[in-house]
């Protein structure tokens, strides 16, 4: 196993909390939008784009970039906003997300936005989205990695099934899918509207390779991803056990925060609250 | 005297094998229909660039979005139920939303299919793709026109469904004849001042033998305009049409709701055309099993039911 510098891991934790204050900021703001799987996919995000993947904010059309694509686009907010920290476009616009006339629509559109490589909002397209750019890869001679975040909610839906079996038959294995294991969708748990489990049987039997994580430990992030890109012959999913809400206290494990936006209080407590661990975090520094 | 027909499929397989050549980014894509749809003939060519994604419709079209993104000119082919309804979402968000650069060319369409029955028998993907916005919508109505449009679709940038039918169409044109054809821009195939015929597809041929009949028989002099393209409209083809004939018929293998006759019927009421209109299709009723010359006769979509329709209209 690699392991990464104490500095980096905590220099990323900082850029995670930052985020999550954008997020929380960016949904009070628009009066609606999903916190509790923006929150979840939020050190994913920060892992691969401000550390391991292969991409400039100044050329987003590059064609040797890895590609990212956000399969669960309701997480929209967390990838404006580390998009904007990356400085594909100003910081001040995350505040016109889901206003009118404003590129930030409430779900990633690709031509609109410079980073965003896939339309989505309808759930189960982005692992089918993945294989053409894989494939397209292949054909193209090129090593970039595509890397693509489902909700695990989302696998519920059957195009999921035939984009898995499609990245094992044609062997893509530039293909990193994370899975964004928070256990809750919006009618309740997983297990109860839908089971998935056994989700290690059920994509290995698809013919994937199959790492588990916690889904919120940088270190493990950076670990798992790096094992995915030298994995040869299968595509790899990352099993990310996550928190629904992770940060802020009161949204954690809490399924009504699925696509409610904080009032004006909750706004407070939870600001306050991730300022405080901002705060934590740089003293430690 | 017998005509000359050739399937349109079949075009549509040697023109992307003619195209691979000029291309090197077509890819193309099949749901276990390659040798019905003719995309095995590109297959056998270019076997690294052409991707069989199995009976999955779904993932096949957002696949093709993904290799858009990367430059890929992906053409996608299976019949039309299964290219159209059954992933409309997928050519909703991932195609026509998203400005891809998809090809999806879908064969099958109309009831002339036969006897596989209603099931495979597709009367609403004009209108399912007409309605979605930056989408294009082509109808072929012989073999040289469907060379010529499947060369345009991969000129032209943007979303593009297009469908032929099942069975071999007679010949209407010379492909010579069809280097100023555009996308967008109807044709006059026979011109005429009584009555105006704008019929799609494989509608276009049985109007052309309806028009004989109806100039030796009756003297009525019909106009025939071949609308191979549905969308964009047009619109200034056919006001002409409003302004210079006595009444118009549209003639399609489709539903008589959202397709050709309802898009032409718009464009009338709109610009204030009080004139004689009649919409020929598919009552909006599914249809059956049988051979498809009996299809089209039990469904009115044939030379006879044209000539029926014109001389009630006259």
């Amino acid at each position: 196993m690699r392991t990464h510098s104490t500095n980096l891991i905590h220099k990323l934790n900082l850029i995670a909390v930052k985020i999550r204050k954008h997020v929380i900021e960016m949904l009070y703001r628009a009066e609606s939008g999903h916190p509790g799987g923006s929150l979840s996919a939020v050190d994913a995000l920060v892992a691969l784009y401000f550390h391991h993947m292969k991409h400039d904010p100044n050329n987003p059309d590059d064609p040797d970039r890895d590609r990212f694509i956000l399969s669960k686009g309701h997480a929209a907010p967390a990838l404006y906003a580390v998009l904007a920290e990356c400085g594909y476009f100003d910081v001040k616009e995350l505040k016109n997300l889901r206003k009118i006339n404003s590129r930030l629509q409430g779900h990633p559109v690709n031509y609109m936005i410079p980073g965003v490589e896939a339309s989505t909002g309808s759930l189960g397209h982005g692992l089918s989205f993945a294989v053409g750019v894989a494939l397209a890869g292949r054909l193209d001679k090129k090593n970039y990695n595509v890397y693509v975040m489902l909700g695990d909610g989302e696998t519920d839906e059957g195009q999921i099934w035939e984009a898995a079996a499609a990245a094992s038959h044609y062997k893509l294995d530039r293909i990193t899918a994370l899975l964004d294991r928070n256990y809750l969708q919006i009618d309740g748990n997983t297990e109860e509207v839908l089971r998935l489990e056994s989700i290690r049987e059920r994509w290995g039997s698809f013919g994937w390779n199959i790492i588990e994580i916690d889904g919120h430990d940088i270190g493990e992030i950076l670990d798992a991803l790096h094992r995915a890109d030298e994995h040869t012959r299968q595509p790899s999913l990352i099993v990310l056990n996550t928190v629904k809400g992770k940060g802020v206290s009161f949204m954690e494990n809490n399924v009504d925060f699925h696509g409610v936006p904080p009032n004006e209080m909750e706004y407070r407590l939870a600001m306050q609250e991730l300022n405080l661990l901002e705060k934590k975090l740089e003293v430690y520094y | 005297m017998t005509k000359k027909r050739i399937n349109p499929r079949n075009a549509y397989g040697e023109t992307l094998v003619e195209l691979g050549k000029k291309y090197p980014n077509i890819v193309v894509l099949d749901a276990d229909l390659s040798k019905s749809t003719k995309t095995i003939m590109f297959a056998k060519k270019y076997p690294e660039r052409f991707f069989d994604m199995g009976i999955a419709e779904a993932n096949m079209i957002s696949t093709a979005a993904g290799l858009a993104s990367c430059g890929k000119i992906p053409f996608a082919s299976t019949f039309a139920v299964f290219a159209t309804g059954r992933v409309y979402d997928q050519i909703r968000m991932d195609v026509a939303y998203s400005k891809a650069n998809v090809k999806i060319f879908a064969t099958h369409g109309g009831i002339s299919v036969g006897k596989d029955g209603a099931s495979h028998q597709m009367i609403e993907d004009l209108a399912l793709m007409r309605v979605l916005p930056n989408m294009t919508v082509l109808t072929p109505s012989d073999a040289p026109q469907t060379k010529k449009i499947v060369e345009l679709m991969a000129s032209t940038e943007g979303p593009m469904y297009a469908r032929v039918g099942r069975a071999s169409a007679p010949v209407i044109y010379k492909y010579e004849d069809l280097k100023n054809l555009r996308i967008g821009e109807g044709i006059v195939v026979e011109d005429g001042d009584d009555v105006s015929i704008i019929a799609c597809g494989t509608m276009v041929d049985p109007a052309l033998d309806a028009r004989k009949k109806l100039l030796k028989e009756n003297d009525i002099h019909v106009r025939v305009i071949d609308m191979h393209t549905i969308k964009p409209l047009d619109k200034k083809l056919i006001c002409k049409c409003a302004r210079e004939t006595n009444a118009i018929i549209t003639v399609e293998e489709h539903s008589i709701i959202g397709g050709l006759g309802s898009a032409v019927s718009e464009l009338l009421a709109e610009e204030g055309f009080s004139i004689k209109f009649k919409r020929m299709g598919v009552k909006d009723t599914f249809c059956e099993s049988g051979d498809p010359k009996d299809l089209l006769e039990k469904y009115e979509l044939n030379e006879k039911h044209i000539v029926k329709t014109v001389r009630q209209m006259i």
